[in-house]
């Protein structure tokens, strides 16, 4: 095989050819296909996730309030089919239940790291199936992940530090400040700046929007620096000038969700729907589900070199494995067989025993019975001899009395009688 | 405004994830319009893939088999109007015919309304020029298998590049002599064979030696011969994804195809127009005229329709197939470097 082309030369086109068509066609099958997104919503119980999300996407998603007595955090998924045009989204939301309403909140983050790990498994459990339906595969792995900080003014609080340090490696995190209509306008500036160097200081890995494609890189440059975004969510429509609004109405003004002035909600509504999806979708599937697929591997014992840098490969790991899998079971079955040899011997002997003893103690028996037999035998023997003996005493006795009685009437009675005495 | 909710009510699935449980697929999805409350911004998502794809940049691959001397070289110059083919990249014109099927594949990147294309044309010199032909297709699949491997131990690695190079044949353009008779023994062996492990596209060559009417029959009795040695060439019935696709595809199977083709890379002028074709002494036979041959419809076909599709049916079909043939031989194990076999060897 002769192949050409490594640094390939650019040939110049003497004419239309049409494969400038080609992301339409992409376009087009991934269309027909429909998308996939999914949210998850980290954050306290009453900071407002549901309703922001009600606000970003305008609709009014299913739930119920949450209360505070959750005894441990959970997360709640429901799947959306929305449509705009002719994009098909199949919408993902999972929000987490009961977040920092315990009174040790040591374990909190481990919830929502094993649901976004969860969700790489599935990927990977079917990724590495002989037959596989990729192209069809439903993608519940979590591409964005919204962390709500609460708005106190001050700083981070440790929990949020704690859990976002175990997120930004499994997902991209976009931090967002809640409520912020609790905020100053003064006061929300320091706010982001201490939060954005604690997030530095600590070495917390937060989602940057990427400004490598020259269309975008200004806007995406600019919206790095207003992180995290200061937002406020509200499904009421209030009439404001001569237009209809989503608005919050307080006794002193009216917060207006979609002015700039007043808050970030329209930059995150476009940072995260109409600039950056695509890349947070690649982003989750090449870096993150990447780096799982490579450590789950690696802990299930495979690699791609050893030590002495000669390229491995999976199969002579799994050979390796297998073999020595098999090698374990044998021994197993082997000393399994010698134990039931061993115990089968010991029973034998056992059995054997038990037989002598039996053969043993019929014998005493039998001795014992003969002996007994012969005792009775002499016995009734001697018996006889006596009661042979008794009746010639008495035949001879009779006799002497039959001839005294010939001899001498009355004398041999008052013998007779004497002698009875 | 009100919400527009679907009859079917979202069951909440609450879940206590715990370790490798089951991943949260939630229950029935509920349908909402959104287009009625308000502009969100996501059929913006249609633009930002667009223009992701747009950075990236498209691999295609495209193989042709043919006995030498049917222009495949200048077709394949003709389909994307440049010096793409073997014969136009420093190769000896004056080759000798090689005793042997070779396997030749350049690369050239081309450019095109901000879309940039590696192109890859590989070429089967020798095929069929033999004596005996026997199992002269064996080489060609063993290529075609070959590309699949390579993809999957790139895919089966911990660390894996974050674009896997695609060499795999996309398209494998078949040419048939224009006889006018039938299909030869070794049309119907090859695309019996590789039919199964790549898209075959059968064109038959040099058109302009057949009348109209001779080439309608041909093509007939062709398409006959093709269905009745149960020979499946793309777009393959089975891979029709919905009723549009099967109306569009169902035309192209029944009338169109095999498209009978002209190939030039000579321009003449012909009606004040410069247009590409063959001079003759009786005319101009104009390649892009559709009156004249169906190289246009080819063209539009391969390049300006299904294109991608090609690709995917080689990637989520015939890729598909290999891997789990591979992994099935193997007792589901992934396959191993032929390098590691022989760096053992020399080591032992």
């Amino acid at each position: 095989i002769v192949f050409q082309g490594e640094g390939c030369r650019t040939v110049p086109l003497s004419g239309h050819v049409g494969f400038d068509s080609l992301p339409d066609q992409l376009v087009n099958k991934s269309v027909n296909h429909g998308f996939c997104f999914n949210i998850l919503c980290v954050g306290e119980t009453g900071l407002g996730k549901s309703t922001l999300m009600d606000t970003l996407f305008n609709t009014k998603f299913e739930g119920d309030p949450a209360s505070h007595s959750q005894p441990g955090v959970q997360l709640k998924s429901n799947t959306y089919d929305l449509q705009e045009s002719n994009v098909n989204l199949k919408l993902t939301i999972v929000s987490t239940v009961g977040f920092g309403d315990q009174i040790n909140k040591e374990d909190s983050y481990k919830p929502i790291v094993e649901f976004i790990d969860a969700q790489f498994e599935a990927y990977l459990q079917e990724e590495l199936k002989i037959r596989r339906v990729l192209h069809n595969y439903h993608d519940t792995r979590i591409h964005a992940c919204l962390y709500f900080i609460a708005p106190t003014g001050h700083s981070l609080k440790s929990l949020d530090l704690v859990t976002m340090k175990k997120l930004d490696s499994k997902v991209n995190i976009i931090p967002i400040i809640a409520k912020s209509d609790a905020i100053s306008k003064s006061e929300l500036t320091k706010f982001k700046i201490k939060i954005t160097s604690e997030l530095v200081s600590n070495g917390v890995q937060i989602y940057q929007f990427p400004t490598d494609d020259e269309s975008v890189a200004e806007i995406n440059g600019t919206m790095n620096a207003h992180l995290p975004f200061a937002v406020i969510g509200s499904t009421e429509e209030l009439k404001i000038g001569n237009k209809m609004m989503k608005a919050r109405q307080y006794p002193w003004g009216t917060v207006q969700v979609e002015n700039e002035a007043h808050c970030d909600f329209v930059k995150l509504r476009e940072m995260l729907i109409r600039v950056n999806m695509e890349d947070l979708r690649e982003q989750t599937h090449t870096r993150h589900y990447e780096l799982y697929r490579r450590c789950k591997l690696e802990e299930m014992g495979f690699k791609d070199t050893d030590p002495d840098s000669k390229p491995f490969s999976l199969q002579e790991t799994y050979e390796a494995k297998r073999n020595e899998f098999l090698g374990e079971l044998q021994k197993k079955e082997e000393a399994m067989r010698q134990m039931f040899v061993q115990r089968v011997k010991e029973k034998e002997a056992e059995l054997k025993e038990a037989e002598k003893e039996l053969h043993e103690k019929f014998d005493r028996l039998k001795k014992l019975h003969q002996d007994e037999k012969k005792k009775l035998e002499d016995k009734k023997k001697s018996l006889d001899d006596e009661v042979n003996a008794f009746k010639q005493r008495k035949t001879a006795a009779e006799l002497l009395q039959s001839q005294a009685q010939q001899a001498g009437g009355s004398q041999t009675l008052k013998r007779d009688k004497e002698r009875k005495k | 405004a009100g919400p527009v909710e679907s009859k079917n009510e979202a069951a909440m699935s609450e879940l206590v994830p715990e370790p490798r449980q089951k991943p949260a697929v939630p229950m029935k999805p509920m349908g909402i319009n959104a287009s009625l409350l308000g502009y969100i911004g996501i059929d913006t998502i249609i633009e930002q893939m667009r223009k992701k794809t747009m950075k990236t940049g498209f691999d295609f691959n495209i193989m042709v088999v043919g006995q030498s001397g049917l222009g495949k070289s200048t077709l394949v110059n003709t389909l994307f109007k440049s010096q793409v083919s073997r014969k136009s990249s420093g190769w000896n014109r004056e080759e000798k015919i090689p005793k042997t099927v070779e396997i030749k594949a350049i690369g050239h990147v081309i450019e095109e309304g901000g879309v940039k294309m590696k192109l890859t044309v590989i070429d089967t010199p020798g095929f069929g020029d033999q004596i005996n032909n026997e199992n002269c297709w064996e080489p060609i699949e063993k290529y075609i298998n070959e590309q699949y491997e390579k993809f999957l131990k790139e895919e089966v690695n911990i660390a894996r590049k974050k674009r896997i190079p695609d060499t795999r044949v996309h398209c494998c353009l078949y040419f048939i002599s224009p006889t006018g008779h039938s299909l030869r023994p070794l049309d119907l062996e090859f695309m019996k064979h590789l039919s199964k492990v790549v898209n075959i596209i059968p064109v038959i060559a040099k058109a302009d030696t057949m009348t109209l009417e001779e080439k309608t029959e041909f093509k007939q009795r062709v398409r006959k011969e093709l269905e009745v040695n149960g020979i499946e060439f793309y777009p393959q019935k089975e891979f029709d994804e919905d009723l549009e696709d099967k109306t569009e595809n169902d035309k192209i199977r029944q009338e169109s195809m095999p498209f009978a083709v002209v190939g030039s890379d000579k321009e003449y002028q012909v009606n004040g127009k410069r247009v590409l074709g063959r001079k003759t002494p009786w005319g101009i036979i104009e390649v892009e005229n559709l009156s004249h041959c169906e190289f246009a419809l080819l063209r539009d076909f391969v390049i300006r329709t299904h294109l991608q599709d090609l690709k995917e049916v080689t990637h989520n079909i015939h890729y598909e197939t290999y891997r789990a043939k591979r992994l099935n031989d193997n007792g589901g194990l992934p396959p191993m470097t032929v390098e590691t076999e022989e760096n053992h060897e020399s080591n032992l």
